[in-house]
């Protein structure tokens, strides 16, 4: 088990284009170690803005920012979160051991450690075997599995994730959720989890932020009492339904019309 | 109307040994540029043609069968075969162009780099590096002569110095393209992993930019040897190609085939430098296949 | 509402934009200057570069001096070069026109185009000469033309052929023949690719008829009097020719490139080729 990070946002603001564009108002948000939360909302709400506030990768306008005690630029420094994008981000030129091995290579562990690592990480997202292949040989849902254990090959106690199944079919991101959800109870880190899909969202969080659009803002808190461990048979539960409706009606009352969750973010 | 359902494989789209099937159409064009060759030759002087000067006949278009027998024949009287004096000049160019390519490659590479961290640089220097390349080297190959000779450099040098004055420009402009080619969101990885500026070189654009730096290095290839070749002219150098083309030139009438056999070994030259960097790229750079339309 | 940080950069204006294109010329200006003064200043330095490397006041004498026969010899060999270019440009063109139309064909020749291309062009321009005499501008011409073709040919059969699939199957199902896809999804779609090619064989064909004009030509070209002066070791005029010969084959490449700009910005397309 690492040591979970404790995310604190206070009236964190962001704007764009000379304060024409408020991608982000007044977020008030305390994340508890171990938490899972998602941020949902439509486009242009500012959820991925605001998870590239936590990563230090963007600054805030206004506000401030806490990460596992520290500042979000020094949490970044000293490499306590792991990020996946949309887009696995893999390095054709390198092998998928040496592509999970590279924030380690960076950090400076010798090679026998990141060895060892790297077998580690392969095991947890069941891809053992698949050291030498490039990601081009790989699928989409197993590339996306490489970009997962390289952001935990370090054992960070935060895990930032930008709509990470976004770009895979149902049945795989379905599949990818359960896995998603028992490395989550394995490593025991925290998980800032953004994403566009309702159902995705409450299966996998302890709470769910939903957000308006421009400017951006927390609307509700939708605290997701599901039990642990969460398997298929959660999904055709009525608590499960009832959550989603909740969750559903807030992204709606939120914006005040009706919501357009397409699929392009406006950041 | 569409009879071209897509999905629907040509006539042609063999899918068994498409190696063999390459290998016969090489041999098929060059047959056919060997027929094309003779029946413009036989047909320019039964017919007379002429455009302006030109005239076909065995002095402006050897047989293609005179100009390879010519390299089996003795270069001058009781001399060695032309193809052996080719050879060893072929080698000297060779050398030439090889050290040339090699400072070439390493001077655009690291002006590259330097021009990728500084905007200011690379506005300032930029305009000047491309009109560089509207000089006309040769020009300019008497007096590095000089120059090389003042040092104590051996003459080949000053060609190698020519040699890679023709081959840095493509390796800047394509390293620095290279180098801004790296997927943003692999930089923000790079970022979240507080990497510094050298690791994010040398982990991330430097391996990003390689497919551009071969492309480059495909182009400064053939131009090491061109360069090798123009800058031997007015050096007065005897050994390398350039000087038996120049050779060959002065006693053109006495043996046409000489110098189209030297421009023919010339070529082979330029194509073995190609087919090399090719190969190394082939070893070298690992990406997904690419697709085509 | 509170703690919203506004920035306050100024305002977009005419006084900005000048300022901004100021900004983007500056630095080769500055470079400019200081190269310049530099090459003045190193060649007083050590007095005997300037046998080799005269002054850039010296050179420009020399230049003032002979501009006439500078300017006429200048304006001889770029005209070698521009009919070169149009020769070599169209033939290209044409013939890439050609071959991707037939993939077969494609496939057939692309080997022996790249092999052609690495072939050492200038090589031939004494069999160029012998073929149209050594005094007459084609066989320079002709050895600019060859040097032009390449470029243009590859370039073409790239934009022509790397359209999206989507975009030609779209045009199918609209029952588009193939002389109407050509129209309006190949050709738009190259043309960006056939301008970078042009500006590439733009200095191409000047340098070439230069070259080519080493090996021996009218007293009238360039080339012939670069190579005259340097033997007779007289370098500022050497220097000054090739102060012409950049000049032109600069003036050559922005002719292009203004061309480029004026007909690619009523295209949609990106104009991101090589």
């Amino acid at each position: 088990m690492t040591e979970a990070a404790a995310v604190s946002l206070r009236q964190v603001g962001r704007t764009f284009a000379a304060g024409n564009v408020v991608a982000l108002e007044a977020i008030d948000l305390e994340i508890q170690p171990r938490e899972f939360i998602s941020l949902i909302g439509p486009s242009g709400c500012g959820k991925s803005t605001l998870l590239r506030i936590i990563g230090d990768l963007i600054q805030p306008s206004s506000g401030e920012v806490v990460v596992n005690g520290k500042t979000a630029h020094r949490a970044r420094l000293d490499r306590d979160y792991g990020i996946v994008f949309q887009d696995a981000v893999l390095y054709d030129w390198r092998t998928v051991a040496r592509n999970i091995a590279l924030p380690l290579e960076l950090a400076g562990w010798d090679r026998a450690r990141r060895e060892q690592r790297v077998g580690e990480m392969l095991q947890l997202v069941e891809l053992t075997g698949f050291e030498k292949r490039h990601p081009w040989e790989l699928s989409g849902g197993m590339q996306q599995r490489v970009s997962i254990a390289r952001a935990l090959s370090f054992s960070p106690a935060l895990l930032l994730m930008d709509e990470p199944f976004g770009a895979l079919d149902e049945m795989t991101r379905e599949r990818l959720n359960a896995e998603l959800l028992g490395i989550w109870a394995e490593t025991g880190s925290t998980v800032v989890f953004v994403t566009h899909s309702i159902a995705e969202a409450v299966f996998l969080s302890t709470r769910v932020a939903v957000m308006s659009a421009r400017p951006g803002r927390i609307t509700q808190i939708v605290p997701i009492d599901l039990p642990q461990p969460r398997t298929q048979a959660t999904r055709e539960d009525p608590s499960f339904f009832e959550l989603v409706t909740r969750v559903r009606a807030a992204l709606h009352g939120g914006s005040g019309r009706d919501t357009d969750l397409s699929l392009a973010e406006a950041e | 109307m569409a009879s071209m359902a897509v999905g629907c494989p040509s006539r042609f789209a063999f899918a068994w040994r498409p190696v063999l099937l390459r290998a016969v159409l090489l041999i098929a064009v060059a047959a056919a540029l060997w027929v094309l060759w003779e029946t413009f030759k036989w047909v320019g002087e039964t017919t007379g043609f002429r455009l302006g000067v030109f005239e076909v006949n065995d002095r402006t278009l050897p047989h293609l069968h005179d100009i390879i027998g010519q390299l089996f024949e003795p270069s001058r009287r009781n001399g060695p075969l032309l193809i052996e004096v080719l050879w060893d000049a072929a080698l000297f160019t060779a050398k030439e162009a090889a050290v040339g390519f090699a400072i070439g490659a390493s001077v655009g590479f690291t002006l590259g780099v330097v021009l990728h961290h500084s905007r200011f640089l690379q506005r300032g220097l930029m305009p000047y590096i491309v009109a560089s390349q509207t000089v006309p080297i040769l020009a300019i190959a008497p007096m590095v002569v000089i120059w090389t000779g003042s040092r104590g450099l051996p003459s080949w040098f000053s060609v190698a110095i020519i040699a890679a004055f023709l081959t840095f420009f493509p390796v800047t402009i394509n390293t620095l393209r290279g180098l801004d080619s790296a997927d943003p969101r692999a930089l923000e990885l790079m970022r979240s992993y507080a990497a510094n500026r050298w690791s994010i070189l040398w982990r991330l654009k430097v391996p990003a930019s390689l497919p551009y730096l071969f492309t480059a290095f495909k182009i400064a290839a053939t131009a090491s040897v061109v360069g090798a070749i123009i800058g031997e002219l007015p050096s007065s150098i005897q050994d390398g190609l350039g000087g038996a083309i120049l050779n060959f030139n002065q006693y053109y009438l006495s043996s046409p085939p000489s110098l189209w056999a030297t421009n023919l070994i010339a070529a082979l030259l330029g194509i073995t430098f190609f087919l090399i960097v090719a190969g190394v790229e082939h070893l070298v750079v690992r990406r997904a296949p690419e697709h085509v339309a | 509402m509170s703690g919203l940080a506004v920035e306050q950069p100024p305002g977009p204006g005419i006084g900005s934009r000048t300022t901004r294109q100021a900004r983007q010329w500056l630095p080769a200006a500055a470079v400019l200057v200081l190269g310049l003064g530099l090459w003045e200043g190193l060649v007083a330095a050590f007095a005997v570069q300037r046998f080799l490397l005269p002054p850039p006041s010296d050179i420009l004498q020399t230049f003032w001096n002979e501009r006439g026969t500078l300017w006429g010899a200048g304006w001889y060999t770029f005209k070698e070069a521009v009919g070169g270019f149009a020769i070599g440009c169209s033939a290209g063109v044409l013939f890439a026109l050609v071959v991707a139309r037939w993939t077969l064909l494609r496939v057939a020749v692309m080997p022996y185009a790249i092999a052609a291309s690495a072939i050492p062009i200038i090589a031939f321009a004494p069999i160029t000469n012998q073929w149209f005499g050594l005094l007459n501008p084609l066989s320079k011409m002709m050895i600019a033309a060859v040097l032009c073709f390449f470029p243009v040919f590859v370039n073409t059969l790239r934009g022509l052929t790397s359209v999206r699939t989507s975009s030609i199957e779209l045009m199918r199902s609209y029952a588009a023949g193939e002389l109407a896809i050509f129209r309006r999804v190949r050709f738009p779609n190259a043309l960006p690719y056939i301008f970078s090619a042009l500006k590439v064989a733009s200095v191409l064909a000047m340098i070439g008829a230069v070259v080519a004009e080493y090996f021996g030509g009218s007293q009238e070209a360039l080339g012939v009097q670069i190579r005259n002066s340097a033997a007779l070791f007289a370098f500022e005029t050497a220097w000054a020719a090739i102060l012409v010969a950049s000049v032109l084959g600069v003036a050559f490449y922005l002719a292009i490139a203004l061309i480029e700009h004026a007909t690619l910005d009523w295209h949609p397309s990106a104009r991101a080729a090589d």
